[in-house]
Order: C-alpha cells, then structure tokens, then sequence
C-alpha cells in the first residue's frame, strides 16, 4: 500500500450476464490526483467503479487494468483492498451481529497481517478521532454494519472505513446521492482530509454540486461506456451550467446510455 | 424393550439409590409409577424426525460420582465453563451426582434455596411436592417417563417473593464413561414478583454411547421475571433429550435464551404456557448443525392469559450432512383475548448436502388476537462476502463473520461472560471443523 498509487485502464470492456456495459474505456489516475467521472444515468459510471473492485457480477472480456504494475484484474476481491483500492459504496450491505468497529478493526488487521495487528488503545483513539471528524454518534461502533443506518448514514460509515484504511486508491461511487448539504459538506471534508500525494481519488457522481467541496483535477464524461470527453474543473462547470446536450451534440450522440446502438 | 434395558433399569437399582439418598416416599412412589409407564408410552411424535433407533435407554443410570469442595476438583470439561473468581451460586452435576455445590450467605439470607436435586428432596421435600413434574407430566410419553423414573442430580432453585437477585446463578451439568446416563431435573420456582437468571451448561466428557435425558421446569409468580440461558455442547457420543417447560402467571415474563451446540441427535422441546393475563414470553435458540447429526428443536408457546405477549426467534445453520427440523408453534387458545405471538425461524444453509426445515406453525382459536410468523432458509448472500472482502478481509474470514454474524443477536443475550465465550468457542469450533 505505500508509494504513489498508479491505476491504468486500458480498452476496458465488461458485460453483466451477456449484457456489455463497459465499452472500451481508457483511463490513467497517478497519486495525488483526483478525477471526477460525470455523467447521466445509465452510462456505465458504476459499472466502473464495481467492475475494478472486483464485483462477482461483472465478467471482463477486454482490456487491461494495471494498479501499481500488477494485473488488477487477476486479484481476487480482498487482494485489490490489500493492494491499496478502496471503493465507497453506493449501496453497502447490511451484516447483522457484526458491529462496526470489530470490522474496521478486523479489515485493518488484514492489511497488516498476523503479528503485526493494530493495538486496542491505538484503534480505539483512531476510530474516535475520525468519528469525531465525520459528525458521528460514538453509537455507531458498536452498532451492526449498516444494520438499520439510514441512507446518509451509511454514506458517512463507507467514507469512516476508509479514512480509518487509509487506502492509496479512493473510488466513491455516487457517495453524494440522499445526503443533503450538511452531510455533504462533512463528507467532503473527510475526503479532503486524506487528499495527499500518496493518495489518488476516482469520485463518480451525477450531479456537480459534490464538486464544490471536493476540487477535482480532472473531470470525465461517461456515454455509452466509454469516456467521451475529458478536462479539467471548468468542464464540471459548464455541464452545471448547460446539461449533457451540448457534449452529445459536439458528438453526434443520439442515445447517451449503455444500451444505445443495441 | 430389550432384555438388556430391563436389567439396566431394574427396580432394585432404583429403590437403592433411592434409598441412599434418603428421598421422600411420594418421590420414589413416582419413580416407579413412571417406569411402570415406560413400558406402556409411545416415543413422542416428532416432526419429521424418526428416533427409534436413537439411544433412549441404552445407557447406565445411578452412575455415582464423588463430591469435591473446591472447583479445583471439577473436571476440566466443568471447570473452563465457569469462571472461577464468582463461583458463590454454582452447582455442578456429573452423571447422577452432585459433586459440587456452593450458594452465597446472602441468598440464603434472602431465603433463596440453590441447591441440588437430591439435597433439596431431603431438605425441601413438601415445597418440591408442590411443582415436581407438575408443568412436565411423567406420562407424556416413553421419554418423560424414562426421565421420572431414573432421574439423578438436578437443580433445584427457588425464589422468594419481591427477591431480585442481580448475579447469574450457574449449573454445569456433565456426562462421562461409557455408556453412561445423565438424567438430571432442573427445577426453578420463582414467587411473585422475583427476579432471577439462571445459567447452564451441558457438556460431555471421554465417553462412547452416552444418553442425556433432562427436563427443565420453571414456575414464574406473578409479575416476576426469570431468565433462563442454556447451552448444550455435548460430543456426537451422546445423545440428548430435552424438554424444558415454564408456566408463567399474572404479568410474569419469561425468557430463553438457548445454545443447541451439541454434536450428536438431539431432541429439543421449548415450551411456555402464557396461563395469566399481561405475561410475556420471549424464546431464542440457535444451532448449529454439523457431521451428520439430525436434531428436532422446537418451540413453543401456549396462550392462555388475555394481554399474554409472545416472541419465539430460532436461527440455525446448517453444515456437512446434517439434518435440522427447527419447529416453531405459537398457539393462542379460545379466550386469550389481545393475545399476541410473533415467530420467526431463519436458516442458513452452508452444504448442499445438509437439510434445514423451518416449520412455523399458528394454531389460534381465538379471534381478538395478533399472531405472525416469518421464516427463511437462505444461503450467504455473495454480496455480503463481496461487500466485506471488499475491506481487505479474506473470502473465508468474510463467511466466518457473516455466519457468526447471524447468530451473534442471540449469543449477546447471554448474562454470564464464560458461558457466552464459551459458546463462542463452541460455535468456532463447530464451524471450522
């Protein structure tokens, strides 16, 4: 997990059952970098953000996804975690019985390995300082994972797993959507937080006001799943201010969604 | 009945050891009414479970065993179930005797009696009289009846009324040698507006073709509140018989809190009658089906009272070859008005090759009543395992959460903090076979 993450995408093409979502998209991400990935709905953003954590799901039939040299996508699911990815859910699971912070305690003991595991008292301050930041009832450690969270409140436990991983790759799968502006506000400030040179983000939204608080340094747009038009922070500004109609104008695109031309 | 059982259980054997242990005359008189009934009862008729060729007596009653006076004297089977800094309310059973028992000054001060079986029939005579086999009948079939007439050690607990006692009360109960039989009585009466938990546990020792036949009666008085937890951790050399029963009066509330650990067949009935208005019942048990083994758990919960509340939840999971029939029956009888019972049975499938039944069952004859039930048989969700592993943690330490997970709502509930790690390490090890 330590030096400076590089993810590479390249022609990446994945189907769910015989559905093809992913279409060849080409992407590069380098430590202390964020990229945003825009688009409406239906364009493969999460198809992405699953199909490179591992998803069983997801089946890939092209292309290559290099993370730090080595084939991500020969890894098994917990392999690419321990390798340095991260992805904030959408939709996280529920698990009865297991709380909160035996889990977090359990996934950090896994990074590090038999004998080198984390010490109580150090877990404890940790947790507590990155609850305290996120705006978090102490409550939640030991509550079950998920069980019962509200949307907003299973968003704000997925973004405390990973200031408490600190992984190299940060992917956040639509992390913005149900919260309103507090939330997101405090959501952002933990993002910000963990934002170093060591550390690179992946943050996939529709809507750019997740952008007002967390600055990207390069913005893409989805379509038809690929990436169809790349730039920089002023590119999520004008899509704020115009829509998608103009990009599918500039590119001759009828149906912006996986399914067009099908 | 083969030959061999018959000289097994030969009247003298039964007038000797009751003799020895200097019992009442109704007590003995009952002994024999009952094995007179053996003979002529039928097993009880089980759902979907067939034990005729269990082991139901071929095993050694009266298997006496020395007393010791300190728990350094248990056997290491007993002595890792408790912990040995509050061992004040502790009594320990093993095979037909009682070989430890300790209750605390102030108990006895408070005119608690926790003793064992056979003490207490020399001190308690007439007060045991009054509840002995009264729930549970010694003629309900072959079983009970077995049980009444053979029974040795036991527990006898009881409460005077507007006593509250804070601590656990604890008994571990342990079967050992071949062929040996362990037939103990557990009989806890709670007087009006008590409080108590009581905590046990069954384990076995090195043995080949052991039995384990027990029953368990609570009477709770009105308004008191008696929990009882119980984990049964037996090797697949034994096979156990259990029935548990309490009767619950006005605004009484009952709850158990059940570990079906064992590896061998098992049979489990649960039961509790709702009798007075306002009183509650609440039931959890969790197995763990593994190797081979068949197990029929069922619990139960008749009303009677108006007002009367009932919660049954039985979780299991089911591994390698094993046969679970997890019967749940709430059953709301005619004038048990404003009544509710909710039930719910969920099994986790882990082998294609086990089998897990869930059978809810609502008999209401009642009209003014809440009744419910939900059952599931489930295999682990690929998305739970995705969503974990997602963390770092491995496939395999993903389903162990998952599966502990699953019954860690029931395994908190336990009030003494040996038990529950024990049961932990119970659980662990049926799983990681």
């Amino acid at each position: 997990m330590s030096g400076v993450p590089h993810l590479q995408i390249k022609n990446l093409r994945a189907k769910v059952e015989d559905k093809e979502i992913l279409k060849g998209l080409s992407l590069e991400i380098k430590g202390g970098e964020v990229h945003a990935i825009m688009g409406p709905n239906g364009t493969g953003k999460s198809t992405l953000a699953s199909t490179l954590m591992g998803h069983p799901k997801y089946e890939v039939t092209e292309g290559e996804v290099i993370f730090n040299g080595e084939d991500l996508l020969e890894m098994e699911v917990d392999e690419r975690a321990r390798a340095g990815l991260f992805l904030a859910m959408q939709y996280p699971s529920e698990i009865t019985g297991v709380t909160n912070s035996d889990f977090i305690r359990s996934a950090i003991n896994a990074r590090r390995g038999e004998g080198n595991e984390i010490s109580l008292m150090k877990f404890i301050r940790e947790m507590d300082k990155q609850m305290a930041l996120l705006e978090m009832d102490e409550a939640f450690a030991h509550r079950y994972l998920n069980e019962g969270f509200s949307g907003g409140e299973k968003k704000r436990n997925e973004i405390l797993q990973m200031m408490m991983l600190k992984p190299s790759l940060c992917i956040l799968d639509e992390i913005d959507s149900g919260l309103d502006i507090d939330a997101l506000k405090i959501v952002a400030k933990g993002v910000n937080e963990m934002r170093s040179e060591d550390r690179a983000f992946l943050i996939i939204t529709h809507y750019q006001r997740l952008l007002n608080y967390i600055k990207p340094d390069f913005v893409h747009v989805m379509m038809q799943g690929r990436i169809v038009k790349s730039g920089g922070p002023e590119l999520a500004e004008r899509l704020e201010a115009e829509g998608y109609d103009w990009i599918k104008e500039e590119l001759g695109i009828e149906d912006e969604t996986v399914h067009a031309g099908v | 009945m083969s030959i061999d059982t018959q000289l097994r259980f030969r009247k003298e054997s039964i007038a000797e050891f009751s003799k020895a242990n200097q019992e009442p005359d109704w007590f003995y008189e009952k002994r024999l009414a009952a094995l007179n009934a053996v003979n002529v009862l039928a097993l009880p008729a089980l759902e979907k479970t067939k034990i005729d060729n269990w082991n139901i007596d071929r095993a050694t009653p009266f298997l006496t065993e020395a007393k010791t006076d300190s728990t350094e004297g248990l056997d290491e089977v007993v002595r890792e179930q408790i912990d040995e800094r509050s061992v004040q309310n502790l009594v320990v059973v093993k095979n037909a005797s009682a070989v430890f028992a300790a209750v605390s000054d102030e108990l006895k001060a408070q005119g608690v009696i926790f003793t064992d079986l056979a003490a207490a029939l020399r001190e308690h005579g007439d007060l045991l009289k009054r509840y002995y086999m009264q729930a549970v009948a010694f003629d309900e079939h072959k079983l009970t009846a077995l049980h009444a007439a053979l029974v040795s050690g036991g527990v006898f607990l009881y409460v005077p009324k507007n006593v509250e006692i804070t601590e656990p009360l604890q008994a571990v109960f342990e079967v050992s040698g071949d062929e040996a039989l362990l037939c103990p009585h557990v009989l806890v009466v709670a007087e009006a507006n008590s409080r108590v938990a009581y905590v046990d546990t069954f384990v076995s020792a090195q043995g080949r073709q052991m039995v384990s036949n027990s029953v368990v009666e609570v009477f709770v008085g009105a308004g008191a509140q008696v929990q009882v937890a119980s984990v049964r951790s037996f090797s697949e050399e034994v096979h156990d018989y259990t029935f548990r029963r309490a009767v619950v009066e006005r605004d009484g509330k009952m709850e158990w809190i059940l570990g079906e650990m064992n590896e061998g067949n098992s049979v489990a009935n649960n039961t509790t009658v709702l009798k007075g208005s306002g009183s509650a019942a609440d039931t959890k048990t969790i197995n763990v089906g593994t190797g081979s083994q068949r197990q029929n758990i069922t619990s139960q919960v008749q009303h009677i009272g108006t007002h009367s509340e009932s919660n049954l939840l039985s979780k299991a999971v089911m591994r390698d070859e094993a046969v679970t029939i997890l019967n749940g029956i709430t059953k709301i009888e005619k004038g048990a008005e404003k009544a509710n019972g909710e039930q719910a049975e969920n099994i986790l499938m882990l082998s294609p090759k086990a089998r897990g039944d869930a059978n809810p069952i609502l008999l209401i004859d009642e009209d003014d009543v809440k009744a419910g039930h939900a059952a599931s048989v489930g295999r682990i969700s690929e998305e739970s395992v995705y969503y974990l592993m997602s963390r770092g943690v491995t496939r395999k330490e993903a389903e162990r959460l998952i599966i502990l997970g699953f019954l860690e709502p029931v395994v908190a509930e336990i009030p003494l903090e040996e038990v529950k790690s024990r049961l932990r390490q119970a659980l662990e090890r049926k799983l990681a076979r």
